[in-house]
């Protein structure tokens, strides 16, 4: 049994694509950067900022499509930002009657919700775009590069590489169980198949904990084969080839480009 | 030092112990010439993996003593050692640790501390001895068992041993990846000491074989002769 979807990578022969992936990696976060900072309820900027996200999805060739609906999987966060349409004073909008407790819902905090709700929304869409244009081994590389510790990039490409193999591991534990909770016919009509909820919820467990007895014995293993190769507990790598001077142009002009663009939004 | 550089493997009255009560080696003692490819067969638990990862220091004998080409296994020689030894374990997915393959490859001799274009040129005549030099840039999550054997075998051709030791690269296989993987092992110059289930690939790779079952070796004789030998095999699990 195999995964496939966890690999957010999907090649196009796109220029953004084709972009280093540091230079990539630095205005990505630049960008999530500059839309943090840019203050509360300053549309113009918002829509300027936006227009430079659907620049770069358009550029990607990933089409609008894929990354709208890849953002969209964060929408249900934003529901934590709910709060504020009613706590934020201001001039009222609507208010709700609940038994004994009136929630007015002010405009300032109808402003300060939309805003978090575009703001993460943008910001999911430049990550998705960088996600889904870079092979995760550059990605690393492009972590290296701005000076993450190299063994935090070491532990997130084992994360990585290792990821698929557990969700394929416990794949193939749904499915055992699944092949061995049939239905006998003489029980049917008697009682739900599968068993009550504290018995689904026991197997549940015992597969987690099969999981994590799984993946510790396979750390070990991992560990004897990285040994093998010499391994000492350094993690050595090729030093890194030097940003054309040409991608170089496009860091500079993107970073300063989005400093406007916080300024923009702090003026208007 | 001398009488053991003449082989490329002596395990001199090894013992070892999990920690469990039982003994998983039980006075071991084998050599292994230059060049030889052997077999080791057994049960399972019979402690073929054990042996194997007693070759390159991963495990340490209670009592006894290893040499590789001549140099004992111990706290200071571990690097030498390693990098005359390349252990191919059973599942590639312990092996292949790195984003892609090419990482992989790499791996072994950037930790020998060549330089890079040395590096490079290991990678690329290592991938090409596996006949795999177009899967460089691949991840190896996305890759058949087959294909992620042989670029386990690269990683440790990398390294350019004298010794290769491989956990039962055929189990798992479809035929034809079977069939593949043996003309591969054919074509490989290096002592190779192969621990299997697999007998016909034995009688066909394999001239020698050793037999394992309880920790001890119980035969060390020429594959035709142990095969041959029906009460043999049928002692100790064996299936041709």
């Amino acid at each position: 049994m195999h995964v496939h979807f966890l690999d957010a990578y999907r090649p196009r022969p796109s220029v953004v694509h084709a972009l280093d992936p540091r230079v990539k990696l630095v205005l990505a976060l630049a960008f999530i950067l500059a839309v943090a900072l840019t203050p509360i309820a300053a549309w113009p900027a918002y829509l300027l900022l936006a227009a430079l996200g659907f620049s770069a999805v358009l550029l990607s060739e990933l089409g609008v499509g894929f990354v709208l609906k890849r953002s969209a999987l964060a929408l249900p966060f934003v529901l934590a930002a709910l709060p504020v349409l009613v706590t934020a004073r201001g001039a009222a909008l609507w208010s709700i009657a609940l038994p004994g407790w009136t929630l007015v819902i002010s405009d300032a905090g109808m402003q300060r919700f939309l805003s978090i709700l575009l703001k993460s929304w943008l910001s999911v869409q430049m990550a998705v775009v960088l996600a889904a244009s870079t092979p995760f081994p550059h990605l690393l590389l492009a972590m290296r590069a701005i000076g993450i510790p190299r063994l935090i990039v070491a532990t997130f490409g084992l994360m990585w590489r290792y990821l698929f193999v557990l969700v394929d591991e416990a794949l193939r534990l749904l499915r055992a169980r699944a092949a061995r909770s049939g239905d006998p016919a003489s029980a049917a009509g008697r009682k739900r198949a599968g068993g009550s909820v504290a018995w689904r919820a026991r197997v549940v467990g015992g597969m987690a904990g099969n999981l994590l007895v799984r993946s510790f014995d396979r750390g070990e293993r991992i560990y004897a084969a990285m040994a093998a190769r010499g391994y000492d507990g350094e993690v050595r790598t090729f030093p890194l080839p030097p940003i054309p001077a040409g991608q170089r142009l496009i860091l500079a002009a993107g970073v300063v480009l989005l400093m406007l663009l916080v300024g923009v939004g702090y003026l208007s | 030092m001398s009488q053991n550089s003449v082989w490329a493997v002596r395990v001199e009255r090894v013992f070892f112990s999990y920690g469990d009560g039982q003994p998983a080696l039980d006075d071991v003692s084998l050599a292994i010439r230059p060049g030889e490819k052997v077999a080791l067969v057994g049960p399972n638990g019979a402690g073929k993996s054990t042996l194997m990862l007693h070759l390159n220091g991963i495990l340490r004998p209670a009592r006894g003593a290893i040499y590789i080409g001549g140099v004992a296994v111990e706290e200071k020689t571990l690097g030498r050692v390693r990098a005359k030894v390349g252990l191919v374990f059973q599942d590639p997915d312990d092996q292949l640790f790195s984003p892609t393959v090419f990482d992989d490859v790499a791996f072994g001799p950037i930790y020998q501390g060549l330089a890079e274009g040395e590096v490079r040129a290991r990678v690329a005549r290592a991938l090409a001895d596996v006949h795999m030099e177009a899967y460089a840039g691949r991840i190896s999550h996305h890759l058949s068992v087959g294909e992620k054997k042989r670029i386990a075998i690269a990683t440790v051709l990398a390294m350019e041993p004298e010794l290769l030791v491989l956990d039962e690269p055929t189990a798992g296989l479809d035929p034809r990846a079977r069939r593949g993987l043996i003309n591969l092992l054919r074509t490989l110059p290096q002592t190779m000491l192969i621990a299997t289930h697999d007998l016909r690939m034995v009688a066909e790779l394999l001239p020698r074989t050793i037999v394992m079952d309880r920790g001890r070796i119980v035969a060390d004789r020429p594959t035709a002769e142990v095969l041959a030998d029906r009460g043999l095999l049928e002692a100790h699990g064996l299936e041709l």
